[in-house]
């Protein structure tokens, strides 16, 4: 909207009411957020990049340092390496799955789906600690390695494909269930073969689904931390790079360095995935008929088998998990018992990490789903403002980009710094707070911004021309509307923060040690066992609170179906 | 209705850009206390983008608004005194009728058993007494679109503004509830602004009608002005079904279509002779009963189509100008029997000079 107007004609200059201004203040709110969360540290940290130890510019020296250090840069070739292969076994498997899941008419597809999506309970450890226990020194099943160590790239690779398998799965999902049915009733009557129309109609129809499955998979991997912490051995990867910098080396400089290089495919990745998502739109359009599949025995037979052996292996490695958490002291002592769950004789953290956790995911959840939904609100109904609100709605999509390991030294680096006056709340729960609700914004705010948009766009005037302020409506009607939406962001806010060791790794203090850090703790310093305990007590928690949040959703439906339009 | 001549709403010199875009140019209107007006144009007109600015939902960007004497060209939509119903009717899902009628008096102080009592009087007013337990997604499109109707009039309003509120709608409800908003209109005698891109809409509910065309007023006037005396080309062909003629100038009261010489009810204003204008006649004026007692404005044509329409059918006719133009004319059932009218055939039609508009060829069409 310009102020142009006809030379020599007054423009209008609207008067804002009191609804605009409230909205306004909402919404400059959520920048100095993404600013002060996320923007000011990624700045702070960039300029120590090109810093010496003593604070002086030193331009673009500690890059060349690090080029030069082979053991530094040869792990941007390790890093890419398990990425690049991790994404194609993930995505190869994925996709059966979600095929099998779409288009067969196979039994238990629920149960199934619920199964493949466990990983996304259980930190990214987890699946590494049950690679131990099968394939490691003294592993149930290290033969089937024939000779080769578990600790490296193949451990790696393995674990990465358990932890971003349902990621990628739900992506791939949504993409083949839009498939409009007609397109392939025109394709079957034109007498094409199975192959020949999945190649032309399937394909095309889940490209930019499939497109963006690799890349959300890609940047998972490249800047996961946990399995290469864990199952790494010396292969070195940038994230534990960044990590063995920081922690072990005390050299914060060449831990910019790093985070620098790390920062640089996730972005492209993610620029690659909003292009992508741009195009999308509207694929199908409201006239589409949906895709139903059709019983085929022996496609259906070959896809539940292939279901059967995924589901089977991912419950094993789950399993595993929780098994070996209960084995008194492997491998000797092979009996059943609860020591390894006494976490608080344990180096890593005790019981007390567990409820930091807890503590911390609930104050996430709530004070993050109130931010990010109110905030994707303001910014979806202000009138006007509309630099502003352009200016925060890339804001608010940007921390995608930016990999935990980089967010939470980036924190360091500013909240640390003597002359912040928000300096106090390092080493508090508040800072860890902060720091997960801003890493995990993204998806939140998209998955608010899509309700919102289902939402009719002139419940706004209806109640300005009633002269109802707007946050009643907000309150009476958007969001009881919007609360599937709401519960959805609140529990994976929530679901996130039990897990998530990348970014907070740096900013946990002795009073507010978090259990995923304590497990990758108490692993680091040989308690393997007394880790997967810890990982099972964020499963066991993270399922709960998924369960819960089931049956709350289904009540819910029952309540409001009287008025909730199919 | 007051009596008094100063219009209820003045709209002066409005000028909405959306960036480079004009969507409403230099606009000018007057409307009345109680009038039912109807904005009538093809999309992107700019007739909902005028209607906006009146409730300022998007404010113009040069140009006045004055409501009831004040100046309200730049008060937000809550500072103006406005009901409105969309084509999406915009009831809020969750709550009930009730909720939604007394929605907007839930926030004036108003005590539970007013409002209770007010929207009991206004469901019955629109006809859905004791449907107000009710939620939207339980009612058909007609009902909810007479909650939203209602929930536009609870608070008493001085403008009704209706955006597109029937196009929505089956065929039939949308003619039954023309007639009943139209009374109801009547009724409440509030003053009515209603967007339509449906002439018949317009023409059978407007005391007045502003057509509208790329971002300007083309014509206002009542429905059989209108009609009947279309000042521009443009609104001759949007409202009706309109022949378009050439024609050559032959006198000031005279042209001639084809080797036909038709006279005109009125002397033409700046007429050359031999220049060419365009001759506008309505299908339905075409006569073709009792032609031999009459010799003025006679055309001879052939009949070249015959389409049945129900009540009547449609004739194209096939003028003898060299130039393959068509005439369209409605005739009825009986005519089309008594005189024999068929494909093929050569009749003989009259315009009755009454019922010509002519433009000068600059108007283009």
């Amino acid at each position: 909207m310009s102020d142009l107007a006809l030379p020599g004609i007054r423009a209008i200059k609207p008067t804002l009411s009191r609804d605009d201004k409230i909205m306004r203040g909402f919404i400059v709110m959520v920048g100095v957020w993404m600013v002060v969360a996320v923007l000011l540290p990624l700045y702070f940290m960039l300029s120590k990049s090109a810093e010496d130890h003593d604070g002086n510019f030193i331009g673009l020296a500690n890059f060349q340092e690090y080029f030069s250090t082979p053991a530094l840069f040869y792990s941007i070739e390790n890093s890419f390496f398990i990425a690049i292969i991790s994404t194609l076994i993930t995505i190869t498997l994925a996709f059966q799955f979600a095929y099998a899941l779409t288009r067969s008419t196979i039994p238990g597809k629920g149960a199934f789906k619920t199964i493949a999506l466990i990983p996304i309970l259980a930190p990214s450890l987890l699946p590494a600690i049950s690679f131990v226990y099968f394939f490691g020194q003294q592993g149930v099943i290290k033969e089937l390695l024939f000779g080769n160590e578990i600790y490296g790239p193949i451990g790696i690779i393995m674990g990465e494909v358990f932890y971003t398998f349902p990621h990628a799965l739900m992506i791939l999902i949504t993409a083949l269930s839009t498939a409009d049915g007609r397109l392939y009733e025109a394709a079957l009557s034109l007498r094409a073969s199975r192959t020949k129309i999945f190649f032309t109609v399937t394909l095309p129809g889940i490209k930019y689904g499939l497109i963006s499955a690799v890349f959300v998979v890609f940047t998972l991997v490249i800047t996961d931390f946990g399995i290469p912490k864990v199952i790494g051995g010396q292969f070195n990867v940038l994230a534990t790079d960044i990590y063995k910098q920081v922690i072990g080396q005390q050299n914060f400089e060449m831990g910019a360095v790093v985070s620098v290089v790390l920062l640089i495919p996730a972005i492209l990745a993610f620029i690659v995935d909003r292009i992508v998502q741009r195009k999308q739109v509207a694929l199908l359009t409201a006239r589409a008929v949906p895709y139903e599949a059709k019983p085929a025995r022996g496609f259906d037979f070959f896809m539940l088998a292939y279901c059967a052996l995924i589901g089977f292996l991912i419950l094993a490695i789950l399993g595993m998990a929780i098994y070996a958490s209960f084995i008194t002291f492997w491998p000797y002592n092979m009996t059943f018992s609860l020591t390894n769950y006494n976490f608080d004789v344990m180096d890593g953290g005790g019981w007390n990490s567990f409820s930091n956790s807890i503590t911390m995911a609930a104050y996430t959840a709530v004070i993050g789903t109130t931010i990010i939904f109110t905030g994707a609100y303001m910014v979806e109904k202000a009138k006007g403002f509309g630099a502003v609100r352009g200016t925060i709605q890339f804001l608010c999509i940007l921390p995608m980009a930016v990999p935990g390991m980089v967010l939470g030294l980036a924190y360091i680096f500013f909240f640390n710094h003597p002359d912040n006056p928000l300096n106090f709340i390092y080493g508090t729960m508040a800072i860890l707070v902060i720091c997960t609700i801003s890493h995990f914004y993204t998806v939140s705010h998209l998955t608010a911004m899509t309700a919102l948009k289902q939402m009719d766009p002139e419940f706004e005037a209806v109640s300005a021309s009633l002269k109802v302020p707007f946050y009643k409506t907000f309150i009476q009607v958007t969001v009881p509307v919007c609360l599937p939406a709401i519960l959805d962001i609140s529990i994976y806010l929530f679901v996130n923060a039990m897990t998530t060791v990348s970014a907070v790794i740096f900013l946990y203090s002795t009073e507010t040690n978090l259990a995923s850090v304590a497990a990758l703790n108490m692993d680091d310093a040989g308690d393997v066992a007394p880790a997967a305990a810890m990982c099972v007590m964020i499963v066991f928690v993270s399922a709960t609170v998924r369960i819960f949040h089931a049956l709350f959703t289904r009540g819910m439906a029952k309540r409001s179906q009287l008025w909730r339009q199919r | 209705m007051s009596d008094s001549t100063e219009p209820y709403l003045k709209i002066n010199g409005v000028t909405k850009m959306f960036d480079d875009f004009t969507a409403l140019k230099d606009v000018s209107l007057e409307i009345f206390e109680g009038e039912f007006v109807c904005f009538l144009g093809p999309s992107g007109c700019g007739k909902t983008t005028l209607l906006r600015a009146i409730a300022g939902l998007d404010i113009q960007t040069s140009g006045s608004v004055q409501q009831g004497g004040t100046d309200i060209s730049n008060l937000p939509p809550s500072e103006r005194d406005f009901g409105i119903v969309f084509q999406s009717y915009a009831l809020f899902p969750n709550l009930s009728i009730s909720r939604n009628v007394g929605y907007g008096l839930e926030n004036r102080k108003a005590s539970k058993a007013e409002i209770t009592a007010r929207v009991s009087e206004l469901l019955e007013l629109v006809g859905m007494p004791e449907q107000g337990d009710k939620y939207p997604a339980q009612l058909s499109g007609g009902q909810q679109q007479r909650v939203a109707l209602a929930r536009a009039l609870a608070t008493s309003p001085g403008l009704l503004l209706l955006d597109e509120p029937l196009s929505a709608l089956d065929a039939k409800v949308r003619v039954h509830l023309r007639h009943e908003i139209k009374q109801l209109q009547h009724q409440l005698g509030v003053t009515t602004i209603m967007v339509t891109h449906d002439q018949e809409e317009a023409l059978t509910m407007a005391d007045r009608i502003v057509v509208m065309n790329e971002g300007t007023i083309d014509q206002v006037g009542t429905p059989l002005e209108i009609y009947r005396h279309p000042t521009s080309p443009f609104v001759a062909d949007f409202v009706g079904t309109m022949n378009f003629l050439k024609a050559v100038i032959t006198g000031s009261d005279k042209v001639r279509i084809g080797d036909a010489e038709i006279g005109l009810a009125s002397p033409l204003e700046d007429a050359r002779d031999g220049s060419i204008v365009t001759v506008c006649v309505r299908p339905e004026d075409v006569i073709a009963r009792d032609i031999a007692t009459k010799a003025d404005n006679i055309i001879e044509t052939v009949v070249k189509d015959l389409e049945f329409l129900g009540s009547f059918y449609r004739a194209m006719l096939l003028l003898n100008d060299n130039q393959g133009s068509i005439l369209l004319a409605d005739f009825s059932i009986n005519l089309v029997r008594d005189i024999g009218i068929e494909e093929g055939k050569t009749i003989q039609v009259r315009i009755p000079s009454s019922r010509i508009r002519v433009f000068s060829d600059s108007e283009g069409s």
